[in-house]
């Protein structure tokens, strides 16, 4: 099964999922139950910015301001790896 | 470098309270259970958790025993939140009732991870050695409804493991997020009733057919989470992902260990009530004692996975040989191996009964 995002869909994290930065060993970093998952610079700025507000394209669009060109694919799959472990829940407006 | 002080913990194990209502046969906690009663007090724990937090916790586990017994467990809980920790109550659910749900939301609790026993009621109850199974599923939808994500865990051995497809089941009614299907680990309880748990060869190679097909069927949906026996492994796990490399167990009493069956290694206590939790965690014998991978003996020492295995679990070396520094025994390359095979052999051998008489756990 692989999941595909649309770019209207809602992104925000899983139940139980936290984020926070991990200040002893600084990085950004994903809390669940029994895992730390590491983040890396990219997907902590994407991660961010799933707030239960935004679109996958307001995403997108946010991170253009901030870094420049950012490639929607590269948006997509890394939401949709995360949306598959279910660190990350998307909600469909309308 | 290979015993570089890890960048402190990522978790701490609070194990509040070894009182349980429950009396599960296969309980990890220590025989002695009656010497853990001059229990941490609230502040004791609040700093315990705070200290965690500083030397570079994530995680806070609340555990036990049953820790719903302790009436301070949300303010340990808000404490722990405070501290930016990521807190997970590890529950029989018993005395998880509506009021105890809602504060312990309030203070912030971020996941509740529920056991079951069996299934069905009658098994279930049988096994926990206390009538619980109604009890406990109220608990768990109890949990959902508050927003929390649901995991399940069941501890898998000789007389329920046949009946994990209805226990995947079960979970799937139940709406779980996540299930850990736990094959025993022998410390404790468990040890002493080792030949009424060990599962039989043919058991578990039907039981993984079902797991596998599982995993399959709900992937996306419910997470399976299936812990592989050791005693049929090749080659050890890594236990607690190091001595001192991960994990920081702390135990009642104000005990600090490595890992949570350490109670009984012939090692010098390392005690929250006597020290702080950086010099017990970076500079006590206890911590250091096997970290890293200057301790070990042949086999492993020359072996190319000893920075992979770590030389299995000291606990089980200790259970098994009396000798905490020698390999894990489960271990094929280990000169002990044959204690291991033996009680494989027995399990296989001697009967097929899954009833065997269980040795019930005391409540206190
Ligand atoms: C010792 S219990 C304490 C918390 C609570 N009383 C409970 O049973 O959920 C902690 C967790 O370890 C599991 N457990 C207990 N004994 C075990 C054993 N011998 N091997 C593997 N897991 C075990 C329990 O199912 C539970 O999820
Ligand atoms: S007796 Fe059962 S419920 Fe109680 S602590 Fe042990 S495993 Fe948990
Ligand atoms: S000999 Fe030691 S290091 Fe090698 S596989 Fe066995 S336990 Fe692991």
């Amino acid at each position: 099964m692989s999941v595909t995002v649309s770019a209207d869909a809602v992104p925000r994290l899983g139940r139980g999922v936290r984020m926070r930065y991990d200040k002893a060993r600084d990085r950004y970093v994903l809390l669940l139950p029994e895992t730390v998952v590491v983040l890396n610079a990219t997907g902590a700025a994407i991660l961010e910015l799933c707030d239960g507000a935004r679109t996958v394209d307001g995403i997108v669009a946010a991170l253009r301001e901030r870094y420049g060109e950012v490639p929607p694919e590269q948006v997509h799959a890394y939401l949709a790896k995360l949306v598959e472990r279910r660190h990350v829940e998307m909600t469909h407006e309308h | 470098m290979s015993t570089e002080i890890p960048e402190g913990p990522l978790g701490l194990l609070a194990e509040l309270t070894y009182r349980c209502p429950l009396a599960c046969a296969y309980c990890s906690n220590p025989i002695e259970i009656a010497a853990y009663r001059d229990e941490l007090s609230t502040a004791d724990w609040q700093r315990v958790v705070s200290e965690a937090a500083e030397l570079g916790a994530l995680q806070c586990h609340l555990s036990g025993g049953e820790p719903l017994l302790r009436r301070d467990l949300a303010q340990i809980v808000a404490t722990a939140r405070d501290q930016g920790l990521y807190t997970n109550l590890v529950t029989s659910a018993l005395g998880f009732t509506e009021a105890r749900a809602a504060e312990l939301h309030d203070a912030g609790l971020d996941h509740v991870q529920v056991s079951l026993q069996a299934d069905e009621p009658t098994l279930s109850d049988r096994i926990a050695g206390t009538p619980s199974f109604d009890r406990k599923l109220e608990a768990a939808r109890r949990v959902r409804e508050l927003g929390w994500p649901l995991t399940l865990n069941v501890v898998l051995h000789r007389q329920n493991i046949d009946r994990v497809d209805r226990v995947l089941a079960a979970a799937e009614d139940l709406g779980a997020d996540r299930i850990e299907l736990a094959n025993t680990q022998y410390y404790g309880w468990a040890w002493r009733n080792r030949a009424a748990l060990l599962p039989s060869r043919e058991q578990l190679a039907a039981a993984e057919v079902t797991v596998r097909a599982a995993k399959e069927r709900l992937r996306g949906r419910m997470e399976i989470i299936y812990v592989v026996p050791d005693y049929y492994a090749t080659y050890p796990k890594p236990c607690m992902g190091g001595w001192g490399a991960r994990q920081l167990v702390v135990v009642p009493t104000g005990d600090a260990m490595p890992c949570l069956a350490a109670h009984e290694l012939p090692l010098p206590r390392a005690n929250v009530r006597e020290a702080s939790l950086e010099w017990i965690w970076r500079d006590s014998p206890m911590f250091t004692a096997f970290r890293g991978t200057d301790w070990m003996p042949d086999p492993c020492a020359s072996c190319s996975r000893r920075e992979v295995d770590l030389g299995g679990c000291r606990c089980q070396a200790f259970a098994l040989t009396g000798d905490a520094t020698r390999t894990d025994p489960v271990c094929h390359l280990s000169p002990d191996h044959h204690l291991v095979e033996a009680a494989v052999e027995e399990a296989n051998e001697a009967s097929t009964r899954t009833d065997l008489p269980l040795v019930a756990r005391p409540h206190a």
